[in-house]
């Protein structure tokens, strides 16, 4: 589904995916995490081409993200994307949030995409938020929107880039609730996150980096149990214990 | 001991009266026309500006310069006096059988607020995150899709307090259409000036419908802001 080959990208002069290989398999949840600076999120972004590669090859879902005749934005619309900072669209309603791209993209009719919109709004568990507007929802709820409006694109991917680093810790919850949800539907998930009890519990696969490089690629329970690299074993032990 | 007769009843009824209800008409027609056009193609100029495509947006930034940098009174002149000597003169004739110095001082209006509104809405986009762009464009939403749904209608709205002035101006600049014989309110408080000698009485009904003008322009931009653009906020 997502096949990264030798992939190389710079910032300047600072390399910061140096050489990945990586496959996700249709179905598969994978967990990225790895210290801050460590290339993880440039790795997610390039996936839909926020950030373009420069060496390598990367096919999403049987298209060449270095071929110019690949359809950047066709590809964009099959693969959902949940920020950091949600990016909800502040100017429109909540339904309107999800609603915007099946129109205007997908071509549905407006009834049909609000039909959709309610039962994801249903599903995320904010049917009476839909015509709230985002500066009137907690973070946890403005997620969880930016999650149903990724939905409705009825994407056949998912990437999600720390979706849960920028809530208050009583939110954490209900945004990884649905995001375990999503993963029992067997969705395609890609998540840069440090919730090591979602990446322990729903991921089939745990990827650590550091300094632009894959250093550790493991089932989780192994992962956890038994790190291989000595940087994966620091990693974790400061991730349980951050005072020492 | 003051000489000067007061006369209002000239600018409140009759003929007088006739004139600067006419002169107030095209007046109207003037800003209605101008606001409409300088903000579509300040709207325009604004998105030229922030291509990736160095030449267009060099083209935008010297139609802008040149433009907001040269008097509205010279524009108006280059326009009636000065362009239809290089157009064929089949052109000519037509621009003849048509309202001629309407359509140039719309033209001047137009283009000369058009450069401010683009700087207006161009800072304004600037001030949207880039994030909203990145959310637009990772929904499949190529650039300019990306601008008209989500990046311009923010934009627009916090631009809103700076396109009023820019609207006020170019209601008050289209007096300067006199100056090539449009027959807008300055014009005919002019001539009902030159009839009656009323000058006080002629500009003060001027002045007062240029305010009144005025004042309903920010009243009705302040309603749409509240109502239309922000209707979630207090």
């Amino acid at each position: 589904m997502i096949k990264f080959e030798g992939v190389h990208k710079w910032f300047k002069k600072l390399h910061v995916l140096n050489g990945i290989d990586l496959h996700v398999k249709q179905g598969e949840v994978v967990v990225v995490c790895g210290p801050s600076g460590s290339g993880k999120s440039t790795l997610i972004r390039t996936i839909n081409q926020l950030e373009p590669i420069e060496d390598g090859s990367l096919i999403v879902d049987g298209m060449d993200l270095r071929s110019k005749k690949t359809d950047i934005n066709k590809l964009r619309a099959e693969v959902g994307f949940v920020f950091q900072q949600f990016n909800l669209y502040p100017h429109l309603s909540v339904i309107d949030n999800i609603t915007l791209a099946p129109i205007k993209i997908r071509k549905s009719s407006k009834k049909e995409a609000q039909e959709q919109a309610m039962e994801l709004l249903e599903r995320v568990g904010l049917a009476v938020k839909r015509d709230a507007y985002p500066t009137q929802l907690s973070g946890g709820q403005q997620q969880r929107v930016a999650i149903a409006r990724a939905l409705a694109m009825k994407p056949r991917i998912m990437l999600f880039d720390e979706p849960t680093s920028a809530l208050d810790p009583e939110m954490i919850g209900e945004v990884l609730s649905v995001m375990q949800d999503l993963a029992s539907t067997g969705m395609t998930m890609v998540c840069v996150t440090h919730e090591m009890g979602f990446a322990r519990e729903v991921s089939d696969r745990v990827v650590f980096m550091d300094h632009g490089v894959i250093l550790e690629e493991a089932q989780p329970e192994e992962f956890f149990r038994n790190p291989q690299h000595d940087r994966a074993k620091q990693f974790l032990k400061q991730l349980l214990s951050p005072m020492h | 001991m003051l000489k000067y007769n007061f006369d209002w009843s000239i600018v409140t009824s009759g003929k007088y009266f006739e004139w600067l209800v006419s002169g107030l008409k095209v007046t109207l027609e003037l800003s209605v026309v101008g606001i409409v056009c300088a903000f579509i193609l300040g709207l325009l100029i604004a998105v030229l500006r922030m291509s990736h495509f160095r030449p267009v947006r060099w083209i935008a930034t010297a139609y802008l310069e040149f433009f907001r940098n040269t008097p509205l009174l010279v524009q108006i002149f280059f326009w009636y006096f000065g362009s239809y000597k290089v157009l064929p003169t089949v052109v000519n004739d037509w621009l003849n059988s048509t309202n001629f110095e309407f359509a140039a001082a719309a033209i001047a209006l137009t283009i000369y607020t058009s450069a401010f509104i683009a700087e207006d809405i161009r800072s304004g986009i600037l001030s949207i995150p880039k994030e909203q762009m990145e959310a637009a464009r990772s929904a499949g939403f190529s650039y300019l899709r990306s601008m008209q749904y989500i990046i311009l209608p923010q934009a627009v709205r916090i631009t809103v307090p700076p396109l009023v002035n820019q609207f006020l101006n170019l209601a008050k600049n289209s007096s300067l259409a006199m100056s090539i014989g449009v027959m807008e309110l300055t014009y005919q408080a002019r001539q009902v000036e030159s009839y009656t000698f009323k000058g006080f009485e002629a500009f003060t009904a001027a002045t007062v419908v240029y305010l009144v003008l005025s004042v309903i322009i920010t009243a009705l931009m302040d309603l749409y802001n509240k109502k239309v653009l922000n209707p979630h906020r207090a």
